[in-house]
């Protein structure tokens, strides 16, 4: 390194190196920021950049990274979501076209050395580039995950991966956000070579000084783009997605797909498309309430800092459903954890479950095997005394409990956590027992805990607060999100859930179809309807929850749910609840064609939501009305793209919810009176 | 050998706890664990017990006979993936059907010397992934036809095929004839029977009776070292499958001979079973028991090793015990409770017979007199090899680790356990409870 001439350019986010072999390094390093993002700052000094590469051309170019964080992470979804007008967007993203633009037109070999995240518009800037090398090793990670924001890619992602790697994988990867490591992008084509980090800069020069032909697809999928069979793509693609995504909800697939259908045969065409499609997209509503959960994901990160010192070990007391996934979960995300549960018979199945997780989490059997080494059985319960977190996972029965505080807390190491998964026995009771009370503090997964990044934080007035931040801590450590929530019956998303669930129940005993009731909460944006819902958590689990609740707030459990539970019908798990159910697949009913109108039935179910998290802010469950809506998002589901309960509230107007819901009292009864909250909560 | 060996010197060396397996029948086809996995799970629960950490370990030993082929020194598998961390090293020793024992004496040496102050170690075989391998001529084909280049020298290659060269070498029975006389063990076993005269009714009687005791061990839960092993597929394996409780010596007479067809004695039912299982043990020093404040099962006091003639390599127990008695100046009456390795019951028969027979004791063991008569109610009195099933690398480690539990149980002082080893050896430990 010592013969290279250094030469700093007067860049802000940007510094170019050329070495005596007249190679240029160009780095991106973006200021104040942690992480390159490509904002139009960072985008209009890549132009500079590019002024001085043209006006004296190196022999190659190398693209890299100086973040320890990765390559880059994508556009600037502040400065996306600070953009309202549709004239404005188009700005911004053609000056990212123009600038892609002048870098695919360099005369001289052009290679993008990716090591750790490179997303989105940092994939698109990459696809502009003639060559891509990436490091082999679990931190890289190559996609162009903008659907998930509502949007689709629109710095020439859409036509340069397909002109890169083919319709049918670049599609697809557009399609379904998903991302890849090094070595699935070099099976594809999105990269070059994927090497391990000994050979990156050797690999990198070799692509810089010695150019070969660019990677083209195959056959097969060039034909996929041409005009005929083009249609016949588009049309399958669109009935893929209707699958998952329904066009009212989510247009940015639909839009990709027609981008793709339409023009998909011109470049150039193409881009200009991409453009103005982009642009239409970003200023949507879909857009931007993503773009807000997405910030909201980002404000329930910051509520656990990431604890960096020694992995904690975790010892997790019930291996049923939620606790032997709860393990799983742990052990996965690289922590040593024992397993406990009354018999060993009680804690295979939960090693069942988790190596089917492992199986589609980790491809490499060497770490699938690792992840399976650290999740212990331990029936005697061995782990207790070392264990820096303890999670109590077992039946919702306070003696159980209790018994378990009490032959547990002389065994727990003084600074280790004891948390508890309760969803419905109040913390305040279970502390009771404790010598400590001040360290029990609830960490409330959700299920499938695999899926639900959420976990709510349940802390009393007499849980420490460094217990409270170490059990937010620790949530972040095992990559979820944290949501502090006072103790309070039913927590936060139960609370809010149970309402909607139960009127769906009274509704079935006005006779209105199961089949009508959950699709009109599916076509709100619900991932599953409330009867469905029911049945897959279990009726006995709603009618305990429910009856608990059901106690502390005045409201009756529906009888039709006790009658089933009596009768043994608990939903999905044995065959029949509400719903009939053949090797797990749910069999719905027909609706009856002369079944009259059901206008009521959205707002009966989402306003009953709307009305309980308006209480839930007025006793201060959680902090503010955006932890609501981050809590039923990712904690439920809450379908994203009206963001969240407390959002729609405020978007569909205060008054005029206040309204209907008195006006749904005076129909169907007392519990739509409009919540105290409704005249003074801030939505804010 | 012209002299006595020297009692073992230096530290006192402490078994400090252990843990093992189910032994798990094979099946005909590889069963659910390699040899690796069994391995990890006993030894996890042993770890998770302890108060020290894994990382503490200052080695692994394990004995081991067939590793699988990605497990290549399996000690270091195993202490990896059991999260000692890099910088404790492991080995893997091998002295056939003594592995087990021996990994425990390479650990006891360690620490009376002051090299090591807390060491896993013990045994560990997948009996039911020994490999079937292809023959030599198979392997040079395979040789020259990877080699050839070009069609004609492929096609010449090609010529030069042959189907009998398919034919596989199955690796466990290999394993199990002695390389230099040409006898399988199961033959060895038939010398013995042959030279001491017992009869096939003895040793079906002698079967019968381990599976009484094992099944009575189990009702009676007298094997607290055994720990649940689970799969991945939602099973959980709890017990040695062995036992057959209900064995008589009506059904037992009904067998044919395995090994020397038609006229032997030694069947598949008065055998140790094929079996995959794997026992680990803490061993420490006096520093190391006080430092973590552990709790102690009792005291490795010395080891023996002897050789004899492979073809008589059952009676390898009564080779290596008598020098070790004499050593310490013990009787046959002082020790409390034995545990000698059934491979086969007309051997530990044989044993019997030889240790109490002045001729043999002073012809082949240059004794004045007999060694005595070891009671058989204080000889494997909770079964063994045969209803347990003897997995190789792994039964040395087993019958010290549950003569500790027994010692405890009928609180003896003295316990020594031993075992013939293929290819004409013994190994015998002196254990006493502290």
């Amino acid at each position: 390194m010592a013969e290279q001439q250094l030469k700093t350019g007067p860049y802000q986010h940007w510094r170019i190196e050329r070495d005596d072999a007249g190679i240029a390094r160009l780095y991106i390093d973006q200021a104040g920021s942690g992480t390159n993002v490509l904002s139009s700052d960072v985008l209009r000094e890549l132009g500079a950049v590019l002024d001085e590469l043209t006006a004296r051309p190196p022999a190659g170019l190398i693209l890299l990274s100086n973040k320890a964080s990765g390559f880059i992470a994508g556009a600037d979804v502040r400065e996306i979501a600070s953009i309202t007008d549709t004239k404005a967007a188009l700005a911004l993203v053609q000056l990212g076209h123009a600038t892609f633009d002048r870098i695919e037109a360099l005369s001289f070999s052009t290679v993008a050395a990716i090591k750790g995240f490179c997303l989105g518009g940092g994939l698109e800037l990459a696809l502009a580039l003639r060559y891509r090398v990436a490091v082999d090793d679990p931190g890289t990670r190559l996609g162009l995950p903008e659907v998930l924001l509502g949007i689709h890619p629109g710095f020439g992602g859409t036509m340069r991966s397909i002109r890169l790697i083919g319709a049918p994988a670049a599609m697809d990867l557009m399609l379904s956000g998903r991302t890849v490591d090094a070595r699935a992008a070099e099976r594809l084509g999105l990269v070059d070579r994927a090497v391990p980090e000994r050979h990156f800069s050797a690999a990198a020069l070799a692509y810089a000084t010695r150019p070969s032909a660019p990677h083209r697809p195959g056959v097969l999928a060039r034909l996929a783009t041409m005009k005929p069979l083009r249609s016949l793509v588009g049309a399958y693609l669109r009935r893929e997605v209707r699958k998952r995504a329904p066009a009212a909800h989510y247009p940015a697939p639909y839009a990709l797909i027609d981008l793709f259908e339409r023009y998909g045969g011109d470049e150039r065409r193409m881009l200009g498309e991409e453009a103005q499609s982009i642009a239409r997209l970003a200023t949507g509503s879909t857009a931007r309430n993503l773009v807000r959960v997405f910030f909201l994901q980002e404000r329930l990160k910051s509520l656990g800092r990431r604890e960096t010192g020694a992995k904690p070990r975790v010892h997790v007391i019930g291996a049923g459903v939620m606790g032997g996934d709860i393990a799983a979960w742990c052990a996965l995300r690289g922590l040593q954890v024992t397993l406990q549960d009354r018999a060993p018979k009680y804690i295979a199945p939960a090693l069942r479950r988790a190596n089917d997780l492992y199986s589609k989490r980790i491809r490499d059997r060497r770490l699938r095997r690792a992840a399976l080494d650290r999740l212990v059985p331990d029936p005697q319960g061995l782990g207790i005394p070392k264990a820096d977190v303890v999670i109590e996972a077992i039946i919702e029965n306070i003696e159980a409990k209790q018994d378990l505080y009490r032959a547990v807390e002389p065994r727990l190491k003084p600074e280790a956590l004891l948390a508890t998964n309760t969803s419905s026995i109040p913390l305040e009771t279970l502390a009771e027992c404790l010598k400590r009370p001040e360290r029990l503090v609830g960490l409330h997964f959700f299920n499938p805990v695999a899926k639900m990044q959420l976990v709510e934080i349940i802390s009393t007035p007499s849980t420490d607060r460094a217990v409270q931040s170490q059990a937010a801590g620790f949530a972040r450590r095992i990559d979820r999100l944290p949501l502090p929530v006072r103790s309070a019956p039913g927590f936060l998303v139960n609370r809010i859930l149970l309402p909607y669930l139960m009127e769906a129940i009274t509704m079935l005993s006005e006779d209105v179809p199961a089949t009508l009731i959950d699709q009109a909460a599916t076509d709100f944006g619900m991932p599953m309807g409330p009867i469905e819902l029911a049945d897959t958590v279990g009726l006995d689990v709603c009618l305990s929850v429910g009856g608990i609740l059901g106690r502390h707030f005045g409201s009756p459990v529906a009888a039709r749910l006790e009658e089933l539970v009596k009768q043994g019908h608990l939903g999905r798990k044995s065959g029949q609840g509400f719903y009939k159910y053949r090797k797990g697949k749910v069999k719905r009913p027909a609706v009856p064609k002369d079944h009259g109108p059901s206008d009521d039935i959205t707002d009966r179910l989402i306003l009953r939501m709307v009305n309980e998290s308006v209480a839930c802010l007025r006793e201060g469950v959680v902090e503010d009305a955006d932890l609501v809506d981050a809590g039923m998002i990712f904690g439920s589901g809450f379908a994203p793209f009206r963001g969240g309960p407390m959002h729609y509230l405020k978007e569909r107007g205060r008054d005029q919810v206040a309204e209907r819901l008195s006006d749904l009292a005076a129909r169907f009864g007392s519990t739509y009176r409009p919540d105290a909250g409704f005249a003074n909560i801030s939505l804010e | 050998m012209t002299h006595s060996k020297a009692q073992l010197g230096g530290r006192p060396v402490f078994v400090v706890d252990g843990a093992r397996t189910p032994f798990l029948k094979a099946r005909g086809r590889p069963g659910p664990f390699t040899a690796s996995d069994l391995a990890v799970n006993a030894a996890r629960p042993l770890l998770a017990g302890q108060p020290f950490q894994a990382t503490d370990l200052d080695e692994v030993i394990l004995g081991c006979i067939m590793p699988g082929p990605d497990e290549a020194n399996i000690a270091r598998v195993v202490a990896l993936r059991l999260g000692c961390g890099n910088a404790t090293p492991a080995w893997t020793v091998q002295r056939n059907c003594g592995s087990g024992m021996q990994a425990l004496d390479s650990a006891v040496r360690d620490i009376a010397l002051g090299q090591a102050d807390l060491v896993l170690a013990g045994g560990t075989e997948a009996m039911s992934h020994a490999p079937v391998l292809f023959g030599t001529a198979m392997v040079a084909w395979l040789g020259q036809w990877t080699s050839a280049k070009g069609f004609a020298s492929r096609m010449q290659a090609l010529g030069k095929f042959r189907p009998a060269m398919l034919t596989p070498v199955i690796g466990l029975l290999r394993g199990l004839t002695d390389p230099i006389v040409g006898l399988s063990m199961g033959q060895t076993a038939e010398v013995l029977a042959h030279r001491f005269g017992i009869t096939r009714e003895a040793m079906d009687a002698y079967a019968v009776e381990s599976h009484r005791r094992l099944a009575a061990a189990q009702n009676e839960g007298r094997l607290a070292e055994v720990e649940g092993m689970y799969d991945w597929q939602g099973k959980v394996y709890e017990k040695d499958e062995g036992v057959r409780p209900d064995s008589s010596v009506e059904q037992l007479a009904k067998l044919s001979p395995v090994f020397d067809r038609p006229y032997g004695k030694v069947t598949a039912g008065n055998s140790a079973q094929v079996t995959d299982g794997a026992a680990c043990l803490i061993v420490a020093s006096e520093e190391a028991v006080q430092a973590h404040g552990l709790k102690v099962m009792g005291r490795i006091v010395d080891s023996e090793w002897a050789g004899l003639d492979p073809s008589q390599m059952g009676l390898g127990p009564v080779h290596a015990v008598a020098p070790l008695l004499r050593r310490h100046g013990l009787d046959i009456d002082q020790i409390a409770y034995w545990e000698i390795n059934e491979a086969f019951a007309a051997q530990v028969l044989a044993c019997l017979v030889a240790l109490a027979d002045e001729g043999y004791c002073r012809t082949e063991l240059g004794l004045s007199e007999a060694l005595g008569e070891i009671p058989r109610e204080r000889l494997n009195v909770d079964g063994g090899g045969v209803s347990l099933g003897h997995p190789v690398g792994t039964s040395g480690a087993r019958i010290v680790l549950h003569l500790l539990h027994v010692l405890e149980a009928h609180d003896g002082q003295f316990g020594v356990a031993a075992l013939c080893i293929g290819g004409g050896q013994g190994g015998a430990m002196l254990l006493e409870r502290t």
